[in-house]
């Protein structure tokens, strides 16, 4: 049966685009923010795709994992919306988060190439996982890649997200390359993330990447998720785990500013 | 016919007359107010950079009231203190100070300062009611007088007719100003300073003059006796004032005068009448004219110049009136809505934003928080960067600002009204309205259903129709019986208020501050509509969703079950935003069918103030789901926690409706979590600069801006000591958190707060 669904992700650790990515009218959203104010400059129409190949034990939106927890909707019937509320979104502009945004890369680019119509500033918010499904002209229809690097030692990155992390590094160097402007996030969970050699070997591979990088959010652990996950039905791991305190977030970001890079 | 000799003219070029250096116009013939603005200030597109603190001895007098406040806060009734005897009027009490040797303004409305005065003409019986809420008696002699003396309210319920007082007492219409003093009228307070007492005197005589005709008609004689009584108020202000070592005879030479006599004005005003709203106008950039002057003269710098509206505005956060508990229950918080209108542009393009809004603004950083005096940024897309990222810094750090939308009002309105109370534009000194309260949309569509009979009281109240008799409610059987049902509710309101004003008028005139407009000014009779969310929400629940009714013993619909899902207000959504559109447009029509006293033009405003709460109580269960009792959405807004998809969502919808037929005003508050806003104070200024920009882009009237987390009010509930500072915005006011009543409290806490997903 014909869903106007798209084909599994392909292998891992395909480095560079296998094909051109065609545009899909239709995908799985899970819900809308109309005025996301974190997720890109200005003020954001935020539209979170539901679909995720990781499995991030911090996950806080974990409802977003499964693909048919969201509703198939048209983008046209989507950008309408987009396009009455513009007033809003001067300085601002489209981000499509998730999930996993890439898992529906021709859903994506139908998107992006609408918000670009209206002349709106466009930002993907992606682990990078699936970045090998992006092709040039979706690089060209983003202006801004939230980057999420989960975790820099390897070993740390399977367990926090379950895959490698080889893919998302092979992004954001093609990202740079290329030079798209990247912001970087990376979440702070105390015992799981926080090892300082983890959070060095972040920053100094964010350094590496050039001036593509515009900023880097370091993002506190928190604990509002995990109520979705009980409604999910899923065991949540980090149950015992308490919120990051204010004091270890600046200490995080005290390293990646020590390296001269813009960190909030 | 003889004309009187007008006082010789005021110099404009001799070094100490008070309007040296003024570029001349229209405003040197005629009292013009606006044409001596238009040619005399200067637009400010800078930033705020120029901005100084309080002075030593504002920051002294200010220690000097926040304890007064305190101890205020503590009192019974929550009223330090209040006259029992004295009936209040403009000369009624020598004059008052908190300490004479701190004080730059002077006046008080009585001779001690949160002392309140005891005023009886909008009603005896609740002005006494009122003191003895504080736990004390109006002396014997004061109660005498008025076994002789009629007041406003005894007026009205002569007059009122069964019906109307059968609809005021099961709640379908509810706060009407039939007990207490309508407000919602600013007198152009700038003239005094402008022109001085002498000058307006003489230009009332004149009116006063040509109020006649060959056959007096009522409207004749109604006219010359008022215009008597605002010459003997302006007789009185200038002796009042003169006990202060003002002589305001005479127009005012710089600008400590200018602040002094248009504060002496407003306080003429306040000491005379307690209404409901004591709106002080859009004074601001008429100052600023007298300070830049003074600066340039080289009288006056700039911590001067702060300190003077530093001071102003001390003065305006003492305004009271006693008011009885029921008062205090729709209105909660002890609101007095000394409303200044800031900001704003010009008709020709040039923004009216001067200095000295912003330094208004800057009593908020300087004395922190307040309810009080209601600061209103008239905003526009063209305003200054600079002004509206301050207008945000001060949102964002306080709570204490609103928004309105100045290029939606100024095509209705011109460029120099203001706002009454909350919402209410009128061009100052040329338009007054007559104050309405509201009807209860939610209960008008329960009648409908129910063929007239109330759903608590269980009695007819309005004429019997056909009642809803299917078991699943049906769309079009019900909006037509609802549509029926407005008409008869329309009548029944107009009816009222036009009693209500007509015995206002001449029970309780509001003398001093009729004396401070044109004598030929546009009336309107504002009604208003409380419930609009609640009503469209429950349309669309019979139209996509299926609503099941539940019956008691009678027959009468009670209770309803909705079974399956339907757009809600509050999310962008036309299939519903519609419903609640045609709700407006479909009540206010009705509204126009109405004859209006003394030719009032009728609007209505999309509005509760604080009675949402109210009205949910008096109002059974809703076809939408709200459960009996339960407050309605304040204002325009959506019902809490419906609207699910964000801000831009939520105020696109209330956007939607339409001004044209609510010109009274569409109020929404909004409230959001500071790190919902950007992740740092740059981002958050500017964000929410641009929701704002986006919000009146988008058609939007009015809106309050909240920036906190429920975790601090609810500190605030358990530590009220803590937070004697800590201001909300409700509906179309502002309060001190900590004076509003539990049930308020928890009201505030529940409403939807937009966060980071």
């Amino acid at each position: 049966m014909k869903t106007g669904l798209e084909s599994p992700p392909p292998p891992p650790d395909t480095p560079e685009p296998v094909a051109t990515c065609f545009r899909v009218p239709q995908g799985r959203v899970h819900s809308i923010e109309s005025a996301g104010m974190l997720d890109g400059p200005g003020i954001r129409h935020v539209i979170f795709l539901s679909g995720c190949p990781l499995r991030c034990l911090y996950c806080h939106n974990p409802d977003t994992v499964c693909a048919e927890n969201g509703g198939l909707r048209h983008a046209d019937q989507l950008m309408v919306d987009v396009a009455r509320r513009r007033a809003f979104l001067k300085g601002g502009g489209l981000t499509i988060s998730g999930g996993e945004p890439l898992a529906q890369p021709g859903f994506v680019k139908t998107l992006l190439t609408g918000a670009k119509a209206l002349g709106l500033h466009t930002a993907v918010d992606t682990s990078g996982h699936l970045g090998a499904r992006v092709d040039d002209e979706m690089l060209a229809l983003t202006d801004l890649w939230l980057l999420d690097i989960k975790s820099f030692d390897p070993v740390t990155y399977k367990r926090v997200t379950g895959v490698d992390r080889g893919p998302t590094l092979a992004f954001a160097r093609r990202l740079a390359i290329r030079k798209r402007p990247m912001w970087i996030r990376f979440v702070l969970v105390p015992g799981l993330t926080d090892a300082v050699e983890n959070i060095e070997g972040v920053a100094a591979f964010v350094v590496g990447l050039g001036p593509a990088v515009e900023r880097v959010d370091v993002l506190p652990f928190h604990k509002m998720g995990e109520a979705k996950w009980e409604a999910t039905g899923r065991f949540y791991s980090l149950g015992a785990t308490q919120p990051t305190t204010p004091a270890a977030t600046e200490a995080a970001r005290a390293i990646f500013r020590a390296k001269g890079l813009k960190t909030f | 016919m003889q004309l009187l000799e007008k006082p010789s003219s005021v110099s404009v070029s001799a070094p100490h007359s008070p309007w040296r250096t003024f570029a001349t116009g229209l405003w040197n013939d005629r009292v013009n107010v606006r044409d001596f603005i238009q040619r005399n200030y200067r637009p400010y597109e800078g930033e705020g950079s120029f901005l100084n603190g309080s002075t030593k001895r504002t920051v002294e007098l200010w220690g000097q009231i926040r304890e007064l406040l305190a101890r205020e806060r503590r009192a019974a009734g929550g009223m330090l203190d209040l006259d029992t005897a004295v009936i209040s009027g403009i000369c009624s009490h020598p004059p008052g100070y908190i300490d004479r040797n701190l004080e730059v303004v002077v006046g008080l409305q009585t001779d001690a300062p949160l002392k309140r005065a005891f005023m009886p003409f909008g009603g005896y019986r609740m002005a006494a009611a009122a003191v003895e809420s504080a736990g004390r008696t109006v002396d014997p002699a004061t109660t005498a007088i008025f076994k002789h003396r009629k007041t406003h309210n005894e007026g009205v319920f002569d007059a009122y007719t069964p019906e109307i007082r059968l609809c005021r007492s099961v709640g379908i219409i509810t706060g009407l100003p039939d007990a207490y003093g309508r407000g919602r009228i600013i007198g152009d307070y700038r003239r005094v300073a402008l022109y001085g007492i002498d000058r307006l005197v003489a230009d009332k005589k004149e009116q006063l003059a040509q109020a006649t005709a060959a056959g007096l008609t009522a409207e004749l004689i109604r006219d010359r006796e008022e215009l008597s009584e605002q010459i003997r108020a302006l007789g009185e202000l200038r002796t009042m004032a003169a006990d202060y070592g003002c002589n305001v005879s005479r127009p005012a030479t710089n600008a400590t005068e200018a602040v002094q006599w248009t504060y002496l004005a407003y306080l003429a005003a306040v000491k005379e009448q307690n209404g409901a709203a004591m709106s002080i106008g859009r004074i601001a950039t008429f100052l600023d004219i007298y300070i830049e002057r003074d600066l340039a003269e080289g009288v006056l710098t700039e911590s001067a110049a702060q300190e003077l509206i530093d001071q102003l505005v001390l003065k305006l956060r003492l305004v009271r009136f006693a008011r009885t508990p029921e008062y205090n229950e729709l209105f909660s918080g002890d609101p007095t809505w000394v409303t200044e209108s800031l900001g704003g542009m010009g008709v020709d393009g040039r923004t009216l934003v001067t200095k000295s809004c912003f330094r208004f603004l800057q009593t908020l950083h300087n004395l922190g928080a307040a309810p009080e005096p209601n600061l209103t940024v008239l905003w526009a897309e063209r305003l200054p960067q600079g002004f509206k990222e301050f207008c945000a810094r001060t949102s964002i750090e306080t709570s204490s600002l609103q928004y309105e939308n100045d290029d939606l009002m100024r095509g209705y309105w011109g460029d120099d009204y203001a706002i009454a109370c909350c919402v209410s534009a009128m061009r100052v000194g040329k338009q007054m309205q007559f104050f309405g309260a509201r009807a209860n949309l939610g209960k008008t569509l329960l009648y409908a259903i129910n063929g007239g009979v109330d759903e608590l009281q269980k009695v007819q109240v309005a004429p019997p129709m056909t009642p809803i008799l299917g078991d699943v409610l049906d769309f079009d059987e019900v909006k037509p019986a609802f549509e029926r049902m407005m008409g008869w509710l329309a009548s029944q309101y107009v009816g009222a208020l036009n009693i209500i004003h007509y015995m206002h008028d001449k029970y309780c005139y509001e003398r001093i501050q009729m004396a401070l407009h044109d004598r030929e000014i546009l009336r309107t009779l504002a009604c208003g509509i409380a419930g609009l969310s609640v009503a469209a929400d429950a349309l669309s629940a019979m139209k996509y969703a299926k609503v099941h009714v539940i019956r008691d013993d009678s027959g009468l619909a009670v209770d309803y079950r909705i079974e399956g899902y339907f757009p809600k207000f509050g999310n962008d959504d036309e299939r519903v935003d519609s419903l609640a559109r045609w709700c407006v447009e479909t009540f206010m029509a009705k509204l126009r069918q109405q004859p209006a006293y003394r030719d009032s033009v009728v609007t209505q405003s999309v509005l509760t103030i604080t009675s949402n709460v109210v009205y949910g109580k008096k109002t059974g269960h809703t076809p939408d789901g709200r459960r009996a009792g339960e407050p309605f959405a304040p204002g325009a807004n959506p019902m809490h926690g419906r609207d699910s998809c964000g801000a831009i969502a939520s105020m696109a919808s209330v956007a939607s409706l339409p001004y044209q037929d609510s010109q009274d005003g569409i109020s929404y508050t909004f409230s959001i979590v500071p790190g919902a806003l950007g992740r740092d104070a740059l981002d958050q200024v500017n964000n929410l600069s641009g929701l704002l920009d986006g919000y009146f882009a988008s058609g939007g009237h009015h809106i309050n801006v909240n920036v906190f987390d429920r975790a601090t009010l609810e500190a605030a509930m358990a530590h009220p000591e803590k937070y004697p500072q800590l201001t909300v915005r409700v509906s179309g006011y502002a309060v001190n958190f900590v004076k509003l009543s539990r049930e308020q409290q928890l009201d505030v806490i529940n409403r939807t707060f937009h966060g980071a997903k």
